[in-house]
């Protein structure tokens, strides 16, 4: 059943102060805002019992705009508080939003180590190839050869693949999709949510007015069908060869796997630790 | 001058010689029974890092009927080499009266007369059938022939330190220390740790 | 001398730190290993379990910082401790907790410095830094330990200030006082003051998190406690949001100040001895406060008129208590393991009226009794 968006907005977000938003018109940024908050909508999750981090950038700003118990932290870090946060009140649906300089450059460490660590939480990651907010400088996920104001003569590094990263790293659930792929943002943002240990979803997102616009991408529109054009499900990409699979992204579910989670090993440490001391 | 008799209040113990040979422990031990049970003031301090691998290794005990201000020692008045090298370098430490012990077995050349020279390290291996706990037989020493703790009360801050099932072993070596301690008699011992000629 | 009991204890400074903590409640502890602050770490890992806290070590003190200052939003009291490279990490994080006004504690053992520096030898190089390290204008509360004892109260205050003032405050002690073991005799719990953040009380549309009461500090919600409000290291308005307007901005600042300066008579911590009749005197903290005593009374016992006045806020300066003496006295001698960081901050304060002179040790060496004492009484 279709969700009204009124409902949506009206529950959701904050009205008192905070718009109007600080994204460019065409951002991918509010289709992952949407997806978010239709995801928690279906899983019918109480607001309060919901805390979402983000970091720094332009995915930064998102949680000002909603109305859950929200944290805005330094670059990279949203892991770590998110981690402080999961620890002390285990009970909370803990969300920590991110963009891919913010996840896997200056937070690559912390991002690492979560997914390792397998704590009950959630990081999505808006992948849009580009520093926007500073003005367009590369980031770890930028294309090799693009243009960006710190690549002005094509770029020589080569990208990360996030989501690939995150499955070696040892997340218990690893999703892709683009912004194109709305429904399944929302979709995929619902299982990871629901799934009990770290949950990685990386949405491919388009930042038409840093990225775009100086490789010749299009606008937003343009990219958007970019994303559709360049789109292989993880099914039919199982069945490509490598060559095939160049230039392409693979969506849907890259990992599900149930590995013990380490607030439920903790209360065992607990349990232990009580028990020794009561020996003494 | 008024330093001097300043420092009279305290008592100055070092346990020196190589790491690993349970120096800290033995200093720890004794901190806990001067300070917790015996009830005087007492301050424990140890060399750490890489002063602490190899040549020598150091840990000290500073007992005060009065609350300590430096708790590192200032002038000893009883050192406890277990090795040349320890005691080469920290004899100069020791008061004029001061009590050097070192383990016959280990030290060859003596600084002084004034020395107390007891086999801790042969007694524990042919006796008690470690060498390990040469430690504990010299803590027994320290014990007695400094006079500054309850000799009652060391043994029970041993028992509350060593691993479960080392007490007898433990007990037993600082039992001989203190035994072999009994036989020596400070009077007897020269007067000062520097010849008459030394005295300036 | 004590008197007979079983609740004295033989601990090192490490270890007060950790039963002070535990003590003032504190039930989340973030940190990475580093010397010589690890043992805090080691028995924090042991000691939280068992009494429903937590303990976890992450990938680095830039984290540390992180998950703390998360677990202290989410209503538990944090701490985390590290030495001086770790605590140059946490400076990003720390400058979040000043924003926020998210209570927690970090300890730095101090050990000597810069970089890599001299992991086991004991220094007090990060005075300064511990008051400026993170970027921008800020209050912040520094205290230091120089005993056993001290390392177990003053950390139950730096948690009690911490959480009356939502504040973060930084705890320094050093080599020599972490690795010293004394005896010290722990009150009974029930006569230990503990100080706990105010909550709001009025409904959730009513709360404005960052609006302040007469002391300039705004009762802390917890996330999951129903106020859904929002944090960020942006300047913010009443509300938490971000503001670039001017008046909202200087507000901010203004009361950050403000509610540090109205705690004054209850922050700033200093002991004296033999001050009363002083024609001169020693300033010290940390370890060489300990040395600084015995050569104050070396001296007295040998005719000298000293005095020692020991700090043990650091920051804010505690000028209340300095100046009048800067007034009584001729000179006043600050014997420091550093360059002089506290020298230049006495005389700030001076103004002329004293003759200051510094005695500083940069070896990794203890400042010993005798040094001080021959420095006194060239006065």
């Amino acid at each position: 059943m279709p969700i009204p968006a009124q409902a949506l907005r009206h529950k959701y977000l904050r009205h008192n102060k905070k718009f109007p938003h600080v994204w460019c018109p065409g951002c991918g940024n509010g289709i992952v805002m949407g997806a978010l908050l239709r995801a928690i909508y279906r899983l019918d999750i109480d607001q309060d019992d919901i805390v979402l981090a983000s970091g720094i950038g332009c995915s930064g700003r998102m949680p000002t705009y909603l109305d859950f118990n929200t944290l805005h932290t330094t670059h990279g870090r949203a892991l770590t508080f998110a981690t402080g946060v999961k620890l002390a009140r285990p009970e909370l649906n803990v969300v920590a939003i991110m963009g891919d300089g913010d996840a896997t450059a200056i937070g690559g460490n912390h991002f690492i180590h979560a997914a390792r660590r397998n704590l009950n939480l959630t990081a999505i990651i808006i992948n849009n190839s580009i520093y926007g907010m500073t003005g367009g400088q590369y980031s770890p996920t930028t294309p090799f050869g693009s243009k960006s104001t710190t690549s002005v003569y094509g770029h020589i590094e080569h990208a990360f693949s996030i989501a690939e990263l995150a499955v070696t790293a040892g997340a218990s659930f690893v999703a892709r999709a683009t912004v194109y792929h709305a429904d399944l943002v929302d979709r995929l943002i619902e299982q990871a949510i629901k799934k009990r240990g770290f949950a990685v979803v990386e949405v491919i997102s388009n930042c038409h007015v840093q990225y775009g616009r100086r490789n010749k991408l299009g606008g937003a529109v343009d990219m958007l069908k970019s994303f559709k054009e360049q789109a292989v499900t993880v099914s039919r990409a199982e069945k490509m060869k490598p060559e095939e699979l160049e230039g392409k992204t693979t969506i849907g579910v890259l990992a599900d796997r149930d590995l013990p989670i380490s607030t439920e090993e903790y209360k065992k440490v607990r349990s232990q630790a009580r028990a020794t001391k009561e020996r003494v | 001058m008024n330093a001097e008799q300043k420092n009279q209040e305290r008592y100055e113990i070092r346990f020196s010689g190589s790491g690993g040979q349970g120096l800290i422990t033995a200093a720890v031990v004794f901190a806990e029974a001067v300070g917790v049970y015996d009830g005087k003031y007492v301050c424990q301090t140890q060399s750490y890092g890489p002063e602490a691998r190899g040549g020598k290794s150091k840990a000290e005990v500073v007992i005060s009927s009065s609350p300590i201000d430096y708790p590192k020692a200032l002038e000893l008045d009883l050192l406890l080499a277990m090795n040349q090298a320890a005691c080469d370098a920290y004899f100069y430490d020791l008061k004029q009266n001061g009590i050097l012990i070192v383990d016959s077995g280990l030290v060859e050349q003596y600084p002084t007369s004034r020395i107390i020279a007891i086999p801790f390290t042969d007694i524990a291996k042919d006796e008690i059938g470690r060498g390990l706990v040469a430690n504990m037989v010299a803590l027994g020493a320290v014990g007695l022939l400094s006079g500054q703790v309850d000799l009652t009360n060391l043994e029970k801050a041993l028992l509350d330190r060593v691993p479960r099932g080392t007490e007898e072993m433990n007990s037993k070596a600082l039992q001989r220390g203190i035994e072999e301690a009994r036989k020596i008699n400070l009077d007897d011992l020269p007067r000062s740790i520097m010849s008459d000629d030394d005295e300036v | 001398m004590y008197d007979h009991g079983q609740q004295r204890h033989l601990l090192q400074g490490n270890e007060a730190i950790v039963q002070g903590a535990l003590t003032a409640g504190c039930r989340f502890f973030a940190g990475y290993p580093i010397t010589p602050a690890s043992e805090i770490a080691e028995q924090l890992s042991n000691e939280l379990p068992a009494v429903d806290g937590t303990f976890i070590q992450m990938e680095d003190e830039i984290a540390s910082m992180g998950a703390i200052i998360g677990a202290s939003l989410s209503g538990v009291k944090s701490m985390t401790a590290t030495s001086g490279p770790g605590f140059s990490l946490m400076q990003e994080n720390l400058g979040f907790a000043c924003v926020a006004e998210v209570p927690c504690v970090i300890v730095n053992v101090m050990r000597g410095g810069p970089s890599t520096g001299l992991p086991t030898s004991p220094a007090q190089g990060d005075v300064q830094m511990a008051r400026w390290g993170t970027h921008g204008d800020h209050p912040i509360v520094v205290l230091a330990v120089s005993t056993v004892m001290d390392s177990f109260t003053i950390t139950i205050k730096a948690f009690n200030i911490a959480e009356k003032y939502r504040i973060p405050v930084i705890l320094l002690s050093d080599e020599v006082v972490a690795h010293t073991r004394e005896c010290v005799e722990l009150p009974d719990k029930s006569e230990v003051k503990v100080i706990d953040r105010i909550r709001p009380s009025v409904p959730p549309d009513w709360y404005k998190p960052y609006e302040g009461d007469a002391r300039g500090v705004s009762p802390m919600a917890s996330f999951g406690d129903g106020y859904r409000h929002h944090v960020t290291g942006l300047i913010h308005d009443v509300m938490g949001f971000p503001t670039q307007q001017p008046r909202e901005v200087e507000d901010f600042h203004l009361r950050m100040a403000k509610k540090i300066s109205r705690g004054f008579p209850d922050i700033q911590m200093t002991k004296g001895f033999y001050l009363d009749d002083a024609d001169f005197f020693i300033v010290a903290y940390g370890a060489v406060a300990r040395s600084a005593l015995r050569a104050v009374q070396d001296a007295r016992e040998a005719g000298f008129k000293a005095g020692l006045l020991q700090l043990i806020t650091l920051f804010p300066f505690p000028r209340r208590a300095v100046t009048p003496l800067l007034q009584q006295c001729r000179s006043v001698l600050i014997p420091e393991m550093n360059m002089g960081q506290i020298s230049r901050e006495v005389q700030r304060v001076n103004q002329g009226a004293c003759n200051v002179v510094k005695y500083n040790r940069v070896d990794g060496k203890f400042i010993t009794p005798r040094e001080i004492y021959d420095q006194l009484i060239k006065l």
